[in-house]
């Protein structure tokens, strides 16, 4: 089997680039502080991986598919198979600075639980997840009458493997019932290019693509 | 029943008197027996000073290891690989075999240019402790009575052979490995070496290995252990003073551990049901099938280079490997704060050390927070993948190695 040939997590499309790296993934890495450990779940190529090493970061990788996991550790990255919704619970509390679920939280089986697990091994989590209240997805639903599909997300209803979709309003939602701060939000457009901060959350819940949000545990207090 | 009516009447049809399943070797004996001793390797001798301490309590002393290394050591020290060897393996991994006159039994993986390249790195590998091609054990002479030691010679583990290794590597003024690795057995070593020796070892990578022997390969032991010494050419494992071997024996504990080598598709794929040499089923006991055919070859070409004792010994080092247990039965504790970094592979056909095995190795990594990469790599080809042509296996041990050196400062 040829382990070069690069697949695209998002099938339909081509991510916007900045200097060969997608842009969703220099938004990442930019929220990861140098010299920091970090875990990527849902690691895929890897291709997030290896920008954070070689940004002098340690990062490792969960990764479901077979063929994924093959083709980061001939990269030389570390990388081993599971999921999240049944491997994060083999780590140990505070392994991580930072636990980064990209593009994966809705096709976890428990996403409340996979978020929690996320902050208890990492102490910062990186969550980025399509965004169901998109207009192309809300039109798709008014006018059509079908389950939206995208060009970032393709799959018809009944082959997906995404099984909990939510909006960034949900999302927020969830985070402020399991008492999680969240310390920085951005929302992307199609391509992954962060859309104008100073629009306010019904903007972009509008017309953001995907969000991702830096989170953080609240207070001890809790 | 219809073949047997197209057959023009045999008056009894009797089962002809079966050829011997495992022929008797005569060619290569007399060379194992001094290889044993005096072995074609560099040898390091280690004298009453510097006994081998062992897990059964004996200091075993004098001793020696026979290695065989390849590519050169750089200045810094710094690019030795180790080469652990499994159960019926040995030192000459990429070199002629001095019995047998056959390649290397790890060509495909060694040399210039391949995953562990010998223009690049420093590779040692050393016969274990307890095996026959001229590191100490039963087939050795002992010193103290100057007869072969046969079973008088103590119990080994595979902590034992790690610490015999680990003497070699400071005879050769070798600190720190930048990686060691081995599959099945010699597997065990590498997770024995990064349990004992955590500070000495930069990278592992085990293969197809598990952190404990399961019951089931117990069991296929304990049957090849039981054909040794039922065989009567064993004489309760004195043979040599009888100059004679359990060739019979040996050999089928060659077959039934060969067996558990394969995978179902594998033996399949090869053999399937043909017939060896011959369209009809002779009415005998004779090898009418390519596999039995097969199976007896393996068995006959296995005792004209190994040593019966050799392999009691060896399988019940095997047999007593667990871990987890000289950690309070805590996995992850044996790994706790190491900073070697991992690699582990399993193959999918794989039903002596299944993936399962390799899983809960990684986990109990996780646990300690090492840094661990996992591959199961998909091939029919059973237990014994490792030793084969399995490009993706190449490609993500090289790969490996690579990041390693690059993080240990080494250059290309």
């Amino acid at each position: 089997m040829a382990l070069s040939e690069p697949t695209l997590p998002l099938a339909g499309i081509t991510p916007h680039r900045t200097e060969n790296y997608r842009s969703d993934h220099l938004l990442v890495a930019e929220m990861v502080e140098r010299g920091s450990r970090v875990l990527d779940v849902g690691c895929g190529d890897g291709d997030l991986l290896q920008l954070l090493e070689n940004r002098g970061i340690d990062g490792r990788g969960i990764e479901l598919s077979r063929e994924g996991v093959n083709r980061c550790v001939a990269k030389g990255l570390a990388v081993v198979q599971g999921d999240a919704d049944a491997d994060l619970v083999n780590y140990p509390d505070d392994a991580f600075d930072y636990v980064i679920l990209s593009q994966t939280l809705q096709a976890t089986r428990q996403p409340r639980v996979v978020l929690e697990n996320l902050l208890r091994i990492g102490q910062r989590a990186i969550v980025s997840f399509p965004n169901f209240g998109y207009w192309k997805m809300r039109l798709q639903l008014l006018i059509g009458g079908h389950m939206p599909r995208t060009e970032n997300l393709p799959a018809t209803w009944y082959d997906t493997p995404n099984i909990h979709f939510c909006t960034i309003k949900d999302f927020i939602q969830l985070c402020d019932e399991i008492n999680v701060k969240m310390e920085r939000a951005v929302a992307l457009d199609l391509y992954g290019r962060p859309l104008r901060l100073s629009a306010p959350w019904w903007f972009w819940n509008m017309f953001g693509e995907q969000g991702v949000f830096l989170l953080s545990r609240a207070g001890k207090g809790k | 029943m219809k073949i047997i009516q197209s057959i023009p009447s045999p008056a009894i049809p009797s089962p002809a008197i079966p050829s011997p399943a495992i022929s008797s070797p005569a060619i290569h004996t007399e060379e194992r027996a001094h290889e044993a001793d005096h072995p074609n390797s560099q040898i390091a001798l280690f004298g009453a000073d510097q006994p081998l301490k062992l897990d059964c309590g004996i200091d075993l002393s004098p001793f020696q290891i026979a290695y065989q290394t390849y590519g050169e050591l750089n200045a810094g020290r710094s690019n030795a690989i180790l080469i652990c060897h499994a159960l019926t393996g040995d030192q000459h991994v990429a070199n002629v075999h001095p019995v047998t006159g056959k390649p290397g039994w790890w060509e495909v993986m060694v040399g210039p240019g391949r995953p562990l390249d010998t223009d690049k790195y420093f590779i040692i590998c050393s016969n274990v402790i307890g095996s026959c091609m001229g590191s100490t054990g039963p087939a050795s002479t002992n010193p103290a009575t100057g007869k072969v030691w046969g079973l008088d010679f103590p119990i080994i583990t595979i902590p034992d052979m790690v610490r015999a290794q680990a003497m070699l590597l400071d005879r050769l003024g070798i600190d720190t490995l930048l990686c060691v690795t081995g599959g099945s057995m010699g597997g065990m070593q590498v997770l024995q070496w990064t349990a004992a020796y955590p500070k000495r070892v930069f990278s592992a990578l085990p293969i197809a290995c598990s952190t404990r022997h399961s019951a089931q390969n117990i069991a296929f032991h304990e049957l090849g252990r039981q054909a040794i010494m039922a065989d009567p050419d064993w004489h309760g494992g004195r043979y040599a003073d009888q100059a004679t071997h359990p060739h019979r024996g040996l050999g089928v504990a060659r077959m039934a551990g060969h067996i558990t080598y394969l995978s179902d598709a594998a033996l399949h794929r090869k053999f399937g049901r043909r017939m060896q040499d011959r369209e009809l089923p002779t009415f005998s006991f004779d090898a009418d099938f390519q596999v039995e055919s097969y199976l007896r070859y393996q068995g006959s070409s296995f005792v004209e280079r190994f040593d019966a004792n050799s392999y009691l010994y060896l399988t019940r080092a095997m047999d007593y490997f667990d871990i987890a247990a000289d950690h309070d039965g805590v996995l992850a504790r044996a790994f706790r704060g190491i900073k070697t970094r991992f690699c582990v592979v399993s193959f999918t056909s794989d039903w002596l050390f299944p993936t399962s095995e390799s899983r809960a190795l990684v986990h109990a990594l996780n646990a300690s927070s090492a840094r661990v990469s996992f591959a199961e790599i998909e091939t029919d080809r059973g237990h014994d993948a490792f030793l084969l042509d399995v490009p993706e296996f190449f490609d993500i041990s090289r790969a490996f190695l690579q990041s390693a050196g690059k993080a240990r400062g080494l250059g290309g």
